[in-house]
């Protein structure tokens, strides 16, 4: 019993978001398509112990749920007319075979491509894309969500409830975009992977396992994906860029939770089979000739990674990728980037120089000021980079952060 | 499905435009509404004269009470509207897209209810 309970529930984990993808293009309703795969789950836990697992667990979900959700528009006179056609097809005789079909297929795909499109919508807000592409790609439950983005249970329920009645009373298509439409709406699915998986990432250490799993799940979202749209470089980069970004996640706090900054982090707890993993893949974007800002943000990640120790780092290349980054997508954050990189190959005053200009756009931004007073230690010109630390501290709320430039302060304050 | 096309601008802007901007605003509108009508997704649309001519009715105490001036101030006015017939919001999305190109300002766009 406690054998076929476990086998239901990997099912679910594993194998929610094929089966809702499906559902939902079948049934044309989120609610319904949910509501239905509840209720084919609790089946299977009365019969899988009496008849054993079926082969295909999830042909055999999908097919329950089906039938479910037909008594649901049989019984619900209004719904019926609606649901005319799908009840008469269902009429016809048992659809095992053609279900079993339609999973095994390449529909399934398209199904799990259309779902993810709809789930990252532009009509829908952010926080709405990220509760749905979690709730129905990912195997996360509500409360699950809820706990990994510290809000209460019941507001993310409703976020789900709203999100899910948009969709409906609206009528947000499934449907893959067109291709003159996909750069852009890709590029929107992407930004909700990277949020969720930065939501993850800033996650400190006592914040609990559930909101640093986000990272796992924006990956494994960002492999569903690589897997559906194998051609296009944006999806390979920013897959490539978070297992980059993960690989250091042992190394960044230290024992006592304080932030480990880049160049003093043991390299021998960086995640080598993750690092493998992302090199590989921006190789392969990059190869493509498309570039874009993802697959550039993981050559960078690719080139820290792949250095034995800071002093090896290639800053000459990471300030070239910058470069092409800032053309590309142009930013002060990107430049402040760029800029640290040319004070790391040409030395701190070509950096010092570059950052001038950003002095105003980014003057309430404490990365800057930090950046820039380290900048200004290396040069010896303390009483300037005591200035740009005691204002870096002003504008920091991070615990972790303040804590290292606070760390910074004390050593230039003492210095000779 | 029907939609309604809101179309909202800074009535002030629009005096200050220069006459051919107003004439390639106006021509932009007679293409939209064609090319509604060559694909079957047109159901109305019209222009709205100005805010100075809108009269607010409020219901107080059972009473209407009739007041000068639109239903809220706000930095851009309902101007004009389309209502529209097309298969979801992505093809709403694109018509209003098209509308707020040609016609600045803001569209918003609102799904009418279907009572079956």
């Amino acid at each position: 019993m406690v054998e076929t309970t476990r086998a239901v529930a990997e099912v679910f984990r594993q194998e929610s978001g094929r089966i809702m993808a499906t559902l939902i293009r079948q049934l044309g309703d989120f609610d319904l398509a949910e509501e239905a795969m509840q209720e084919a789950l609790a089946v299977a836990l009365e019969r899988w112990p009496r008849d054993g697992v079926p082969a295909n667990p999830a042909a055999w979900i999908t097919t329950a749920a089906r039938r479910k959700a037909i008594d649901h528009v049989r019984r619900d006179r209004v719904r019926a007319t609606k649901y005319d056609a799908l009840a008469q097809e269902a009429g016809r005789g048992p659809d095992e075979d053609a279900m079993l079909d339609d999973l095994t297929t390449n529909r399934l795909q398209d199904d799990r491509l259309r779902l993810i499109f709809t789930c990252c919508h532009p009509a829908l807000n952010l926080e709405a894309r990220v509760v749905l592409a979690l709730r129905t790609l990912g195997g996360l439950t509500t409360p699950e969500i809820a706990r990994a983005f510290l809000v209460p249970e019941a507001t993310m329920a409703q976020r789900l409830v709203r999100a899910k009645r948009k969709i409906r009373d609206a009528a947000i298509p499934y449907r893959v975009p067109p291709d003159g439409e996909l750069p852009e709406r890709l590029s929107g699915v992407l930004a909700v992977l990277y949020l969720i998986f930065n939501e993850g990432y800033a996650a400190t250490a006592g914040e609990g396992l559930l909101r640093q799993s986000l990272c796992a799940e924006a990956i494994r979202l960002g492999r569903v994906l690589r897997e559906l749209m194998p051609d296009e470089p944006e999806v390979l980069g920013l897959l490539g860029l978070m297992l980059l970004q993960d690989s250091r996640r042992d190394a960044r706090t230290g024992g006592d939770g304080a932030l480990v900054v880049l160049d003093e982090q043991d390299r021998g707890r960086w995640d080598a089979a993750a690092i493998r993993e992302g090199v590989a893949l921006a190789e392969q974007a990059l190869r493509m000739r498309r570039p874009g800002p993802y697959q550039l943000q993981a050559a960078i990640a690719a080139v820290h990674a792949e250095a034995a120790s800071p002093d090896e780092t290639d800053w000459a290349e990471i300030a070239a990728l910058y470069g092409v980054l800032g053309r590309l997508a142009p930013s002060s954050i990107v430049s402040l980037n760029r800029a640290v990189a040319v004070a790391m190959a040409d030395g701190c005053g070509a950096g010092l120089a570059l950052m001038t200009e950003l002095d105003e756009p980014l003057a309430d931004y404490h990365l800057y000021h930090a950046a820039r007073a380290d900048l200004l230690r290396r040069l010896g010109r303390d009483a300037e980079a005591i200035t740009a630390y005691e204002r870096a501290l002003e504008l920091t709320t991070n615990p972790a952060e303040r804590a290292y430039l606070a760390r910074r302060l004390r050593e230039v304050r003492v210095a000779p | 499905m029907k939609y309604l096309l809101l179309l909202f601008d800074d009535e002030q802007a629009w005096s200050t435009r220069p006459a051919e901007d107003q004439s390639a605003m106006m021509a932009g509108h007679e293409a939209f509404g064609r090319d509604l009508h060559a694909v079957g997704a047109y159901v109305a649309g019209e222009a709205l004269q100005p805010v100075a001519t809108a009269t607010t009715i409020r219901v107080s105490d059972g009473k209407a009470l009739v007041s000068d001036g639109p239903f809220a101030e706000t930095k851009e006015q309902l101007g004009g509207f389309y209502m529209i017939d097309v298969a979801d919001l992505d093809e709403a999305l694109k018509w209003g897209s098209r509308v707020a190109e040609f016609n600045g300002g803001s569209v918003e766009v609102r799904p009418v209810w279907e009572f079956a």
